[in-house]
């Protein structure tokens, strides 16, 4: 089964509207998932990681149900079939 | 390969005819439009543009027959990009990859950008950003492609500026209109550095500007500088608002003299200057860093019109009473009407306008999320009405301030 993101309601203008993305790959890693997807939908690659290559300080992602920052970050491991979720985190103002 | 680009229609547009006065009013959750006619008695708004993010960054760009508007939407979640409109507001264009970006060697992630700025006239496809942390982007291509500025990012001192309440950032960027490659900008905390050579080479430019915080309180840089303006008919005319302190420069910021003579507080953010006359500038007192409302409970605007040698206090239309406000250090603007029309934010939301140069004020409108950046603008190369969904009208009448 394929690795597929969960997408948020905010970045669906950078994935064509669709709120699934299932990859062609698999990939080894959180890393390696997130630069997939930045292949396809690159606005949304942009918008969960900073220009440094580091997930933005009020995104969440999870595998599963582990928010990858308790898992090893992006180096965490992706279980084939594993869904990812982009979530904005509780913040705001 | 030019980015792709996402053009996301909206459910509001303000309709427009040249000759037209616009407010671009940035706030912590969204833009809004504000358009009238030049006597600038009615007032219609549309937005709010990207809802829930803050624009602290928004810019009219009417050269090469341009009708751009700028902005700066930064989210909490997603980051901080710029998109522009060229229907006023009917459609925006936001790349999906974002324009200004630090590039992987600097070791920097983008925060916010805080203004945007066009070049001179001369040079109709220049434009700058100043961002948070403190840096000076420039676009030649007329924003198509951004580039982090060597000069200033390479500074010495940048090393030792601070993050002021605001954070780390580039608020202000003066682009001198008579003397080519002089460019003055504002870091808070940082001070006031100014290139004559194009931003190839930067000098910090703080002589007489004190603070009130350090030890030594006449250090060469590390002041901040809460907004700068010069008048473009003579820019080495500045005055300057600090943290603590109120200043003017006749000389392009080589040395700055205290012009706090006559207000209730040399503290402040904001600062405006007359289109015309160089002796005339504005501000609004704020009590205290500790406090950071209007003296008294009282909203009032200081003008100046002796560059500084006295201020008086300009309340009609403004409340007097129970009126704990603050403006921030880019929500107010000055149209180029004769007379003048100035215009200021507030962080409660209420949007002030005055057309008889600050003598009356009107409530323009109420109710806004904080007002972080007012820019004025006249509209130019519309040649015809955008054809967007119909702009709400404000009753800017029947709120007229007691």
């Amino acid at each position: 089964m394929a690795v597929r993101f969960l997408i948020p309601g905010p970045l669906r203008p950078f994935s064509g509207g669709i709120s699934f993305v299932a990859l062609a790959a698999s990939p080894a890693t959180v890393a390696d998932a997130i630069s997939a997807l930045g292949t396809a939908y690159p606005g949304l690659k942009e918008r969960i990681l900073t220009e440094q290559g580091e997930v933005r300080p009020h995104v969440n992602l999870f595998v599963a149900e582990t928010n990858i920052r308790d898992g090893g970050g992006l180096a965490m491991r992706v279980p084939e079939g594993a869904e990812i979720a982009i979530l904005p985190a509780v913040s705001g103002g | 390969m030019p980015a792709k680009k996402l053009k996301t229609p909206t459910s509001s547009a303000l309709s427009v005819r040249d000759g037209d006065t616009l407010l671009l009013v940035g706030t912590m959750k969204g833009l809004f439009l504000f358009g009238s006619r030049p006597n600038r008695r009615r007032w219609s708004m549309a937005g709010p543009f990207f809802p829930g993010s803050s624009v602290y960054g928004a810019a009219f760009d009417t050269r090469a027959g341009r009708k751009r508007i700028w902005a700066a939407p930064s989210s909490m979640h997603w980051g901080a990009e710029l998109a522009w409109s060229d229907d006023f507001g009917k459609t925006w264009e936001r790349p999906e990859v974002p324009l200004v970006r630090f590039p992987e060697s600097s070791g920097a992630a983008l925060k916010n950008i805080w203004q945007i700025a066009p070049g001179r006239a001369s040079e109709p496809d220049l434009l700058y950003c100043g961002v948070e942390p403190s840096a000076l982007f420039e676009s030649r291509d007329a924003g198509k492609t951004w580039t982090l500025n060597p000069g200033l990012w390479g500074h010495p001192h940048r090393e030792k500026w601070q993050p002021g309440g605001g954070g780390l950032c580039l608020h202000t960027i003066l682009v001198d209109p008579s003397q080519e490659g002089r460019l003055t900008i504002a870091i808070s905390t940082g001070g006031v550095y100014r290139s004559d050579d194009g931003g190839k080479t930067w000098q910090a430019r703080n002589q007489g500007v004190r603070m009130e915080y350090l030890p030594d309180p006449y250090p060469e840089f590390g002041q901040c500088v809460h907004k700068v303006v010069h008048h473009r008919a003579r820019p080495g005319r500045l005055f300057l608002q600090n943290h603590w302190g109120l200043y003017r420069s006749d000389d392009g910021g080589d040395t700055w003299k205290d012009v706090a003579n006559g207000v209730p507080s040399d503290f402040g953010f904001c600062m405006g200057i007359h289109p015309r006359d160089p002796d005339t500038a504005y501000i609004v007192p704020i009590h205290s860093d500790g406090f950071r409302c209007t003296p008294d409970g009282r909203l009032r605007v200081y003008r100046t019109r002796d560059a500084g040698a006295s201020w008086q206090p300009l309340t009609r239309g403004l409340p007097q009473k129970d009126a704990l406000e603050t403006v921030l250090r880019d929500a107010m603007a000055v149209d180029a009407f004769d007379p003048a029309g100035i215009y200021f934010g507030t962080r409660s939301g209420k949007l002030y306008g005055s057309r008889d140069e600050g003598r009356t004020w009107t409530l323009l409108h109420e109710g806004l999320p904080p007002i972080v950046c007012v820019k004025a603008a006249t509209a130019e190369n519309v040649r015809s009405r955008a054809r967007g969904v119909k702009s709400r009208r404000t009753t800017a009448r029947t709120r007229r301030a007691a």
